[in-house]
């Protein structure tokens, strides 16, 4: 996103509501040329204003005619007929230009890379599809279902091919999980302006899919089973090694998100997901699943996802993504643009199960208050809060602090880089403070 | 009588039926096909530490050298210091540094995840395109340019997996959680 474009960002009022009313005559005249012209409207309208509508700027249409759609007058959109029924697939309206997915700052090269999901943009809990965080290793392959298969072979009793019309005779599930990058940030400058460049690389949707669980009983799982290596059909083959109690617990073999069909970056058509674990894990594009009785070390899991600590040694396996929270409104680059009572907004999640509390301080973390939480509640899904605070023109640092049901606390920053060093890199879930200007501006309180 | 009875018959073939009905297991046999060792063989790559899921073949240091020069370079640069791709040399000893350098010399535990991705995923354009010799042999260019095997070493899957990585009892099991923040509501920063 340009900056230009988030100045005007969320809290701000409506553009209308600035515009000063018509005179009187102006509104009489007006009203009368609308009056004499309204059958010449109707049959442009018939025979396809609506096209029309669609192909013009709607901005500099707005502009110029702004007025004219105002209360007295009776809005042109009122007065005549919209677009027509059934296009094959919705789009969001033509003026909703920013909540779009960006590249992270400073990634140049598409094919293995990382978009963020528009946070400060969206409301609710649930990703829209088109804009759900994506992460590639060697570009997005379009896959023919007809021609893709899951192997799943190893230490089970009848190593077995499926079809995709054969994963989906299996009985299925449909939760709500969060998916989140492990480098969602890192640890290192720069901190990111909106909050989807602080946090971006985090979704939630309802995933639907077979038990993975279902699967390996089917093929008969042996005993000597210990992990499972997970392969993607991609130009990466990324393998993930995934411990097989997660495997028989919550992973699934997921082919529909927020109720259509996977979409062919999130990994179409089926993938693993790996709830409340590193967003690598669940292997999209997914072909096989290696049941063995040793990880793998493949390179994602030892030279990339591993925590490299202040004295030179590394975590290894540090699946879970921790308990964090951030403020999406007003995050950096909206603007407050009065005094008074303001709902401040955002989303807090756990992969170790339910948010129990969100407490926000507006003070620069000196004092906190329990925010309310947003039901339901649901286990490794994002959940979301809201606080009212007034806001009397004074610079301010709000901040947002997360509490899971294992009574793990959000820490801040310094805490993080005192228990891992500052080159840790992955899994880093701070506090995240926003700095409110005295003009209203919104900064990363960070930087 | 015979109407009842009949009737008593039929009461029982149904409550009969209805019983076989709740006790019948849900089927899903004949979903699935058995795969064939022919087709593990075609899509299993995995390879592990230990050794297992390596090839039969074998490559030298000096046949790494010219896979390099035509299937890496362009990426990972002359002198293997990075460029597209990552630096795949250097960084030994500096870990606990504040600039640490994660190649596959200085970082990664173990040899045959080397054999692993580039056969899995490299060249970037075309990956599995490399034959297991060229892979043997980038591997075993890579380690003796780590200075990790000597220049005139051939490696095969037991020479592989013998090969000890420098970084390789550096890594321990997640013990998060490692940070102790309090629930603490007023005054905090004094505290």
């Amino acid at each position: 996103m340009n900056e230009k474009d988030a100045s005007t960002a969320a809290i701000a009022e409506p553009a209308g509501s600035q515009l000063k009313p018509a005179s009187a005559g102006t509104r009489a005249a007006r009203r009368n040329f609308l009056l004499h012209s309204s059958a010449v409207v109707t049959a442009v309208a018939t025979a396809g204003v609506a096209r029309e509508a669609l192909a013009a700027d709607p901005t500099k249409e707005a502009a110029a005619d702004a007025a004219a759609n105002l209360p007295p007058n009776v809005p042109k959109w009122t007065r005549s007929l919209g677009s027509p029924t059934a296009s094959p697939y919705g789009k969001p309206s033509a003026f909703e230009k920013k909540a779009i997915r960006n590249m992270y700052p400073g990634l140049k090269e598409p094919m293995s890379a990382y978009s963020t999901s528009p946070l400060q943009e969206l409301d609710g809990t649930i990703t829209p599809n088109g804009l759900f965080y994506e992460r590639h290793h060697a570009g997005v392959p379009q896959i023919d279902p007809a021609e893709h298969r899951l192997m799943l072979h190893g230490l089970v009793e009848r190593p077995l091919v499926f079809t995709m019309d054969e994963i989906r005779q299996f009985p299925c599930v449909s939760p709500i999980y969060f998916l989140e990058c492990s480098g969602n940030p890192s640890f290192l400058p720069p901190y990111g302006k909106t909050a989807a460049e602080v946090a971006g690389l985090v979704s939630c949707a309802q995933w639907t899919g077979v038990p993975l669980k279902t699967l390996l009983e089917h093929a008969g799982l042996k005993k000597e089973a210990k992990w499972i290596v997970a392969e993607g059909a991609d130009g990466a083959a990324m393998t993930r090694s995934i411990p097989i109690e997660k495997c028989l617990d919550d992973v699934l073999v997921v082919y529909s998100q927020n109720g259509e069909r996977l979409r062919p970056e999130q990994g179409y058509p089926i993938r693993l997901f790996v709830p409340g674990f590193e967003g690598n894990m669940s292997i999209k594009w997914l072909r096989r699943l290696h049941v063995t009785d040793q990880p793998g070390y493949t390179r994602e899991e030892t030279g990339k996802y591993t925590d490299l600590m202040a004295d030179g040694r590394a975590r290894k396996f540090s699946f879970v993504m921790e308990c964090k929270s951030l403020i999406t409104q007003p995050s950096g680059t909206h603007k407050l643009t009065r005094k008074g009572t303001h709902e401040i907004r955002g989303i807090a999640w756990s992969g170790h199960g339910k948010i129990t509390a969100v407490d926000i301080s507006t003070d620069g973390g000196n004092t906190w208050k329990a925010a309310t939480l947003q039901e339901p509640v649901i286990s490794k899904a994002l959940t979301a809060f809201r606080f009212l605070f007034d806001w009397n023109g004074e610079e301010q640092v709000i901040m947002s602090r997360a509490v899971d049901e294992t009574g793990y606390v959000q820490p801040t920053l310094d805490q993080l880089i005192e228990a891992r060093g500052k080159v840790s890199f992955y899994h880093n879930n701070a506090i995240q403070p926003w700095k409110i200007a005295t003009t209203g501006e919104v900064t990363n309180g960070r930087v | 009588m015979d109407g009842f009875k009949q009737i008593m018959l039929g009461a029982c073939v149904m409550a009969m039926s209805s019983v076989i009905h709740a006790q019948q297991a849900h089927d899903f046999k004949g979903l699935g096909s058995p795969a064939g060792h022919e087709q593990i063989a075609g899509w299993n790559i995995d390879v592990f530490p230990d050794g297992t899921g390596l090839p039969d073949g074998q490559g030298t240091v000096a046949l790494g050298e010219k896979v390099y020069k035509t299937q890496c370079m362009s990426c990972h640069g002359v002198n293997l210091e990075g460029g597209l791709g990552p630096k795949l040399v250097g960084g030994q000893g500096s870990l606990a540094s504040d600039k640490p350098v994660k190649t596959i010399g200085s970082y990664w535990p173990y040899a045959t995840t080397i054999f692993d991705y580039v056969r899995r995923s490299m060249p970037f354009q075309s990956p599995q395109s490399l034959s297991n010799e060229d892979v043997y042999s980038v591997t075993a260019y890579l380690l003796s340019k780590n200075n990790i095997v000597p220049a005139d070493t051939t490696l095969d899957a037991k020479s592989l997996a013998a090969v000890k990585m420098p970084n390789r009892d550096n890594f321990y099991v997640d013990d998060r959680p490692d940070t102790k923040n309090e629930r603490c509501m007023a005054d905090c920063l004094k505290k």
